[in-house]
């Protein structure tokens, strides 16, 4: 090809190679290229983002090294040890178990239940905001009525009560029967962005060329609002930590024995450790806020990077 | 618009034989009988068949459910294992502790959010609103439960100022100590609901007056004369009134759904502590009857609002 197109046109190699490198220039840059400049643009940003990966990589790992079993073993010497000491670096609680082994573990758990929640209950309401947008009509009428039944089922008291019928569950179980009510945000948002969607142009010229409507749903309608997914996907991601430590924290999240933030939280229900042991829940209330934070932080530099009015990284 | 209204209504009908169905089906699921705890344990097995025959929990499931709706119109939800006391008083001794606690929380929020909503709009861009925003932002993201448990630690214990348990304090005896220690005990977590659950009104408001800023009549009143302060107070914010007033209905549904988390840590003896303590004794009767009523009054929340709305926003009328 490129041989042919020499032969046949004025246009010298060194032109050629120099259009090139303009047309390149200017093409629109790539959505991770965006991204990674509004962060750099943006330092507490930034910041954010190192000290999740950083934090998430540092638990996973370090929760390899704790023998969880024997971590959860009482050992009535060390009972309510002051923090800051050599082998409790932030002290022990009514058993005697080491608060900051407990937090590693602990993060490892409640983290991994929020991607996998997220990964679940984001994947069934992206299919489904997307099926019921681009279909409209009855379908859409029927799904929409669906997801108003399930919005107005009281959640919390749901989840509890599921959780209570099971007989055995485990942190797998635990994440599916949260994904059962937490996909109708991410499907309302998918929803009313994929019925602007397909509106447009593409979509019509694309059916008339009988494109199959799958394809045109997963292969050209998603591609296209993949930003609004991926800031979806952030914020959700914030907000599912808060609700499987919220209900480990009633104590209908993990069992007692698998610690996770929210059962350390627990530790706060008794009056006794909410003032004189403080460091049996301060640190896991504390880790909470700021993961929650920075999650949300970095999912609102997605969306500015989404939104071209908004940027602040400038692109070279 | 009352074509609107009625539709709404007719589609609730479904909503709710298919909530009171499942409800059902998940007290149906859950472990032990309706006699557990209230016969003898020597009873003889058979005998227990034989009230389990005579009460019709062999018969097919649909006969049962039907027995259970028409106990369930004339208000016999059974009795409560732990009380032993019919399910229908106990929660009537306590539903008003969660509204109250709800409707206090739902005041304190809306006083709080309207005047910074209008505020962050009209200093659009500037340092209020920027102020604002952060603070919406930071409010939303945090876990609520989090926030009360450090409320009560902060406010509850280490400065005294608030108590940190139950509904009234004992020593309440007449009637204005009683309204007056009712009161304190729910002014902590009411303040705390209201403080980081403004989110909501706050960016609706905020977006609402941006918009009138640039709108005709605004600039028709500004043409007129009318002082900025006027404008803001009978244009502006009498126009974002209405919807506003329309997020109440979802308001009292989220609340109810916090309530479980906000009397758990206060040990407030409303619905929601009442559900987590049945849950461990596993009071299956309360439990279900919770259940069943929470979801009756998210659906009458979510309709207030469509309704609200529907009357405010011709766009959103149901075809």
């Amino acid at each position: 090809m490129a041989e042919n197109f020499e032969q046949h046109s004025d246009v010298s190699a060194a032109d050629l190679a120099r259009l090139t490198q303009e047309a390149q220039a200017e093409a629109t840059p790539s959505t991770a290229k965006i991204i990674w400049s509004e962060f750099k643009a943006d330092k507490p940003a930034m910041a954010a983002l190192i000290i999740i990966v950083g934090f998430i990589v540092f638990v996973m790992i370090g929760a390899l090294f704790i023998n969880t079993p024997k971590m959860m073993e009482t050992n009535i010497m060390a009972y309510f040890n002051q923090p800051f000491t050599s082998d409790f670096w932030l002290g022990a609680d009514s058993g005697g178990r080491s608060v900051a082994k407990q937090l590693i573990v602990g993060s490892r758990n409640s983290i991994g239940i929020a991607i996998g929640l997220t990964a679940i209950s984001s994947t069934f309401g992206i299919c489904w905001g997307l099926i019921s947008g681009y279909f409209n009509g009855y379908i859409d009428w029927g799904m929409q009525r669906i997801y108003d039944f399930m919005m107005m089922l009281p959640m919390t008291m749901m989840i509890i009560v599921l959780v209570t019928i099971i007989p055995h569950y485990n942190s797998v179980t635990l994440t599916l029967i949260f994904s059962i009510f937490y996909w109708e945000g991410t499907s309302r948002l998918i929803r009313s962005r994929t019925l602007a969607e397909s509106e447009k142009d593409y979509v019509a010229a694309s059916r008339t060329s009988g494109t199959n409507h799958w394809k045109i749903i997963f292969r050209e309608i998603m591609p296209n609002i993949s930003s609004l997914i991926i800031v979806d996907c952030t914020l959700s991601f914030a907000e599912n930590i808060g609700v499987e430590t919220g209900l480990s924290y009633l104590g209908f999240g993990l069992p007692s024995q698998t610690p996770s933030l929210g059962t350390m939280i627990a530790n706060a229900n008794d009056p006794n450790n909410i003032t004189q042991y403080w460091w049996t829940w301060l640190p896991a209330a504390l880790e909470i806020i700021i993961l929650c934070l920075s999650i949300s932080y970095v999912g609102q530099v997605l969306r500015r990077s989404a939104d071209a009015s908004q940027r602040q990284g400038s692109i070279n | 618009m009352w074509k609107t209204i009625l539709r709404r209504f007719l589609i609730m009908i479904p909503e709710v034989i298919i909530l009171s169905i499942l409800v059902f089906l998940l007290a149906k699921a859950m472990p032990g009988d309706p006699f557990t705890g209230s016969i003898n344990p020597k009873a003889d097995p058979a005998q227990i068949k034989h009230l389990m025959r005579i009460n019709g929990l062999y018969d097919p499931w649909y006969q049962q459910y039907w027995n259970w709706v028409v106990h369930l119109f004339h208000g016999n939800l059974g009795n409560s294992y732990q009380y032993q006391e019919p399910v229908t008083r106990l929660i009537a001794g306590r539903a008003g502790n969660t509204l109250w606690l709800a409707l206090f929380t739902m005041i304190l929020t809306y006083a709080f959010a309207l005047p910074m909503g209008v505020y962050a709009g009209r200093h659009e861009g500037k340092l209020p609103d920027t102020i604002i925003r952060v603070y919406t932002y930071v409010t939303y993201c945090i876990p609520f439960f989090v926030i009360l448990v450090l409320g009560i630690w902060i406010f509850g214990y280490v400065f005294g100022w608030f108590p940190t348990t139950g509904s009234i304090s004992s020593d309440a005896s007449s009637w204005l100590s009683t309204i007056g220690s009712r009161f304190y005990h729910i002014l902590l977590p009411g303040l705390l609901g209201a403080l980081f659950g403004t989110v909501n009104i706050v960016q609706y408001l905020r977006s609402e007056v941006i918009d009138a800023k640039h709108s005709d009549y605004v600039r028709t009143a500004r043409s007129k004369g009318v002082p900025n302060k006027d404008i803001y107070r009978h244009h502006i914010f009498r126009n974002s009134l209405l919807p506003i007033a329309a997020f109440a209905g979802y308001s009292i549904t989220g609340l109810l759904n916090g309530s479980i988390f906000t009397e758990t840590v206060f040990s407030y003896p409303g619905m929601g502590l009442l559900f987590v303590n049945s849950i461990s004794y596993r009071d299956y009767t309360v439990i279900t009857a919770l259940v069943l009523i929470y979801g009756i009054l998210n659906l009458i929340g979510t309709l207030l609002s469509d309704i609200i709305l529907s009357i405010v926003d011709p766009r959103i009328r149901i075809q």
